[in-house]
């Protein structure tokens, strides 16, 4: 087995980070994507072409850059923020903020959802219109509001078309967090990185994180193919 | 915002444009010429053919691109046996092992996609080739592959896309690609909005560019489908 010299559970607790960035990620890309989706597919003209810019210009730019842009940018405009209020707290007699240093973990965390919201957008846009329109129709003739049509009708419906495409993305993203790595997230491939410092033996520990990420991709294969049998399953 | 950084620092990106543009083409080129092979083995029933090339295809598709760089990138060297080998010289360097790393990173995803494609062959084709007698060789050369290209088209259009976004990892091992360049504006005028935002733009220019040549190429391959008019 690998020789891992003490350092495995460094990494297996930056692979703790790993999951629950990925995690959290994905729960805001989803309500971001059904939220794009259903604004993409309302009858406002303006709703509908930010919601297509959105997707365009997110889906067309790398993870990498977007990352880069919205943590370093992100540094600016908040110091600019505190910068903006700091006199005002100094004049209400309290202590200044001063420099604020951005966390890569919620800078991470935002970005990978802003990005993956846009991925999911798409999924769910295709979901909904996979639902027959007389559904909607008839959920309306009965009387129910816009959001009892959405959470009774069409969401049940939707879900089950978005699933394939969920799984798509999840895997995407999560092999996406690597990169949160670059702007200075503990994640496990910054500690394998510190491994590596310290012992020279850089094959060993990509190794390691390399095994750790496929199991968590065939884990999460497991999980959502059987998830999306259930879902066929009144289908069949 | 202040985009003067930019201009005066246009041989980054021009250099940086360069880099991205052809390391992504011999990717595709190289990886495409390998994932066929990959792609027709995966779709045999034959376990022992099948087999390896699921192990291949499911490692490289399971794990981070930015990790299969760094294994091969960095974690060769670990071997004193491929330090000394005659590929040392290569293997030394940042830009071949990114090379090496995207071949076999979208040769794995292309053979997938070029599976799927094999797989969902008409019966009615197969029965028709092999009743005129041809052999499982011709019949794939023939039939099976130029069927299953144009099926695999609008998939591998987004596999090509996503070997573009994919590359701007190079910029981490040091090699000087769009990402690159817009990183070095960024660490010399501390300019993250207009560093980026120019990189981005480009990105999305290449992005736009790929799928018009895709949506153009779909319409002539696809061209004895659509409805006939007049």
């Amino acid at each position: 087995m690998l020789d891992l010299h003490g350092y495995g559970w460094t990494i297996l607790e930056g692979a703790r980070l790993t999951l629950a960035s990925a995690l959290l990620s994905v729960v805001l890309a989803v309500l971001i994507g059904i939220a794009v989706a259903l604004l993409r597919l309302s009858h406002s003209r303006i709703a509908s072409g930010a919601a297509l810019t959105y997707t365009t210009v997110i889906r067309g730019i790398p993870d990498l850059v977007l990352m880069l842009l919205i943590f370093f940018g992100g540094q600016i405009l908040v110091n600019k923020l505190v910068a903006w209020v700091d006199p005002w707290i100094e004049a209400q007699g309290g202590a200044p903020i001063g420099y604020l240093d951005i966390n890569p973990f919620i800078a991470g965390v935002l970005t990978l959802a802003v990005i993956y919201g846009a991925y999911m957008a798409e999924t769910f846009r295709g979901a909904i219109l996979a639902v027959p329109h007389g559904q909607l129709e008839s959920a309306r003739a009965f009387g129910m509001t816009p959001f009892q049509v959405f959470r009774r009708v069409l969401f049940p419906q939707a879900v089950r078309h978005a699933l394939p495409g969920i799984t798509n993305n999840w895997l995407v993203l999560l092999k996406s967090t690597a990169l949160l790595s670059v702007i200075g997230l503990e994640d496990m491939v910054r500690k394998a990185q510190f491994a590596v410092g310290a012992t020279r033996l850089p094959f060993t520990f990509y190794l390691f994180v390399a095994v750790l990420f496929l199991l968590f991709t065939t884990a999460s294969l497991l999980v959502l193919r059987t998830l999306e049998a259930r879902a066929q399953r009144p289908y069949r | 915002m202040d985009f003067s950084v930019v201009l005066e620092s246009w041989q980054f990106y021009a250099l940086g444009l360069w880099n991205t543009v052809w390391m992504v083409a011999v990717s595709l080129l190289v990886g495409l010429v390998l994932a066929i092979p990959v792609g027709i083995m995966r779709a045999s029933r034959n376990p022992l053919i099948n087999a390896p090339a699921w192990l291949y295809t499911y490692c490289f598709t399971g794990t981070p691109l930015l990790i299969q760089l760094f294994l091969i990138y960095y974690g060769l060297g670990q071997f004193s046996a491929v330090r000394a080998s005659p590929f040392w010289f290569l293997l030394r360097e940042a830009w071949f092992c990114a090379l090496l790393t995207f071949v076999l990173n979208t040769a794995a995803y292309t053979a997938e996609i070029l599976r799927g494609a094999i797989q969902t062959m008409p019966r009615g084709e197969i029965e028709a080739a092999r009743a005129c007698g041809m052999s499982p060789g011709l019949m794939m050369r023939r039939i099976i592959l130029p069927s299953a290209f144009r099926r695999a088209l609008p998939a591998y259009g987004n596999e090509i896309v996503f070997m573009l976004h994919g590359s701007s990892i190079v910029s981490i091992v040091t090699v000087l690609d769009l990402t690159g360049a817009a990183r070095l504006v960024q660490s010399r005028y501390y300019a993250p909005f207009e560093a980026f935002i120019t990189a981005g733009a480009c990105y999305l220019a290449l992005t736009w560019l790929i799928t018009l040549a895709m949506r153009r190429l779909e319409r002539s391959w696809f061209a004895h489908l659509r409805p006939r008019t007049g």
